[in-house]
């Protein structure tokens, strides 16, 4: 387990490498300096300023000193932001995007669990073909337009919900449940075939048999083992969730990363962009290396290579 | 035979002739109980022509192709045009001026979904935009396709070291966070695909496709084949071991025809669902790229695209993003339910 332990981090190191190293290639692909400005400035101070921030330097030495920074935890400065640092901005930002993901994740799996173990115990049932037809259709919806309409209903025409920031509770439905829409009917889905799959095992016609009650045969025994898929599927999940903040956060206009993310895009702020993607990249990662970790304990029955 | 006329006496044992005739091939027919062999394709085929889902998705996709493909070619509007006098149209308005020339007797062709603030007719925008998100996906699988099934068909067929390295390259791309890259490559290929459009002639053609098509093609190209990879590895690594395989080893197969003639043909029905399923996620991505405003550049138009202009009037003209938001979702929905009955057809084990 330790091995595997290792081995896992080793290779999130290594992925992390290849982000920077491609986030920094990249970053420097687009032509023109950071000084590049509408008002005319001599070439002795773009060279100074070069000086000042080791532009001057060759490429590999420029990324040397932007990842050793990195390793003490300065993600550098930000281009149209003067005089935040990209620290500031990332870490003022980011708790409002985790306290939505988190809680759009908890309502997606508990949601999505709940309705797929309805639908496996209602196999072929009408209520089974309700809950594929909602989460066949979850499936094909973007995100974009679920928010939209959402909006659309609940925020313009009815004017039950408030539609911008995140001020009191009733501020998190609509972007929770633009957020969790999609991997709720994921996980319908999932769990769904995975629940099939537990209740056609033989140990459960012997619990059956022996008169363990329904309720206790599906929590106590069925659920361990149609639950482990679900536990891949939180990958997935968290990657999802952080892409799907750009949008949500855009169009309910929520002070959270996603949308500062998108808005050092469109403002072309490429060291915040590349601070950003780095930060997101590196959550992602040991991110995933925890869910596997945490798969492997959960199941024993998965050989440790 | 008519001569042969016996009375049936109810007391002897005797036959009845006509039982002893030779069976007509017709009878000769009844007694057959093997079915008419088929090939894998015509059971796939006929399984799937048996989904009904699926084959309604397979009409739908069939419709919007025609809509997206041929239709624009002769609508009366192009995607471009600015008409004056008819902006921020309703659908089936007609501005003054058109309104005019039907009074005159002319007839003038209805704005099915309005236009927009520019006075563009949004029903040829729309179409456009389902041209581009088709064209993004086909040509993205085709794509994801080529890299996926080489490179894991290579992976699989060597085995070994080669396969230990190459799987961990797949293993280190997967794990890293695609939307990002995607949006990243997004940001910085623009220019310099300008850059090299503009001083050399011979991508000039590349001009007319678009720079924010191209770099979503070259991240699908880089990013999303890792998937197709392991699978056509895991496929490769279980038939190289049959007879067949050692067959054509001993005939003196080369080891790149044993794969392009023996191994891929075999996993032909993966490959096929594995790419239509791409489409779908293919779609998806353009769409949300183009929603940030990172996809097609203006006066060009994508669903998504289509749908972040309408977002600013909301309130006044929801079906601006009704409309392209129903056909985005329309052709995700039947893409992925085409994948699951081509899925089903093609291997109904995993039928769920």
């Amino acid at each position: 387990m330790t091995k595997y332990v290792i081995k896992r981090i080793g290779y999130a190191f290594l992925t992390i490498f290849l982000i920077s190293v491609i986030t920094f290639s990249l970053m420097n692909m687009i032509p023109g300096g950071p000084f590049l400005s509408e008002k005319a400035v001599s070439p002795a101070t773009t060279a100074a300023l070069n000086k000042k921030y080791g532009l001057d330097k060759p490429k590999y030495m420029q990324y040397i000193s932007y990842m050793g920074n990195l390793l003490h935890g300065d993600f550098g400065l930000s281009l149209k932001q003067t005089g935040r640092t990209a620290n500031d901005i990332i870490f003022s930002t980011f708790p409002v995007s985790a306290r939505l993901g988190g809680i759009s994740i908890i309502v997606a799996l508990i949601l999505g669990i709940t309705m797929g173990s309805v639908a496996a115990l209602n196999r072929g049932k009408w209520g089974d073909s309700v809950l594929m037809v909602v989460s066949t259709l979850g499936i094909a919806v973007p995100s974009f337009v679920v928010a939209t309409f959402l909006m659309m209903f609940f925020g313009v025409n009815l004017r039950w919900l408030p539609t911008m920031g995140l001020k009191t509770p009733l501020h998190y439905i609509l972007p929770v449940t633009t957020l969790a829409f999609y991997p709720m009917a994921y996980i319908t889905r999932l769990m769904r075939s995975s629940m099939l799959d537990a209740l056609n095992q033989d140990y459960i016609r012997t619990a059956r048999a022996k008169g363990v009650g329904k309720f206790s045969m599906l929590f106590k025994h069925a659920m361990r083992n149609a639950i482990i898929p679900i536990i891949t599927y939180v990958g997935p999940l968290l990657a999802y969730t952080v892409t799907g903040s750009f949008v949500v956060e855009k169009i309910f206009t929520i002070p959270g990363l996603g949308r500062e993310f998108i808005n050092c895009i469109t403002g072309r702020d490429y060291p915040m962009v590349m601070s950003t993607t780095i930060f997101l990249a590196i959550l992602l990662v040991f991110m995933n290396v925890i869910v596997d970790i945490a798969y492997k304990l959960v199941d024993p029955r998965i050989k440790l290579k | 035979m008519k001569d042969i006329q016996l009375k049936a006496n109810p007391f002897s044992m005797q036959l009845n002739a006509e039982d002893f005739l030779p069976a007509s091939s017709a009878e000769k027919e009844q007694l057959n109980v093997m079915r008419e062999s088929t090939t894998y394709w015509k059971d796939a085929m006929h399984r799937f022509s048996q989904n009904k889902v699926a084959m309604v998705a397979f009409v739908v996709i069939i419709i919007v192709m025609f809509l997206a493909f041929v239709v624009p070619s002769f609508y009366p509007y192009q995607y471009d045009q600015q008409i004056r006098g008819s902006e921020d149209l309703r659908p089936m308005q007609y501005s003054q001026a058109e309104q005019q020339t039907i009074a005159a007797g002319k007839s003038v062709f209805p704005h099915i979904f309005g236009t927009d603030k520019f006075g563009r007719d949004l029903g040829i925008r729309v179409l456009l935009g389902s041209k581009i998100s088709l064209l993004v996906g086909l040509v993205a699988s085709a794509l994801v396709l080529l890299i996926g099934s080489i490179y894991g068909s290579i992976a699989g067929y060597f085995g070994g070291k080669v396969d230990l390295v190459m799987m961990r390259i797949v293993d280190i791309i997967y794990s890293v966070p695609d939307m990002l890259i995607i949006i990243l490559l997004q940001v910085s290929l623009k220019e310099p695909l300008n850059n090299l459009i503009a001083n050399n002639p011979a991508f000039a053609g590349l001009q007319t496709v678009g720079v924010g098509l191209i770099s979503i093609f070259i991240t699908f190209s880089l990013l999303y084949w890792v998937g197709m990879a392991r699978i056509v590895r895991g496929q490769i690594m279980s038939l190289k071991e049959q007879e067949f395989v050692t067959a054509a080893r001993a005939l003196g197969a080369s080891n790149g025809r044993i794969i392009r003639k023996h191994l891929l043909p075999n996993c032909l029905g993966t490959l096929i669902v594995m790419t239509t399923l791409q489409i779908p996620s293919a779609i998806f991505t353009e769409a949300f790229l183009s929603f940030l405003g990172l996809g097609v550049a203006v006066p060009m138009a994508s669903l998504g695209s289509l749908a972040s202009e309408a977002v600013g009037g909301i309130t006044s003209f929801a079906y601006r993003l009704v409309v392209p938001s129903v056909a985005i979702s329309l052709i995700i929905l039947s893409f992925n339910l085409f994948g699951d009955g081509l899925r089903d057809a093609f291997d109904p084990k995993l039928k769920k």
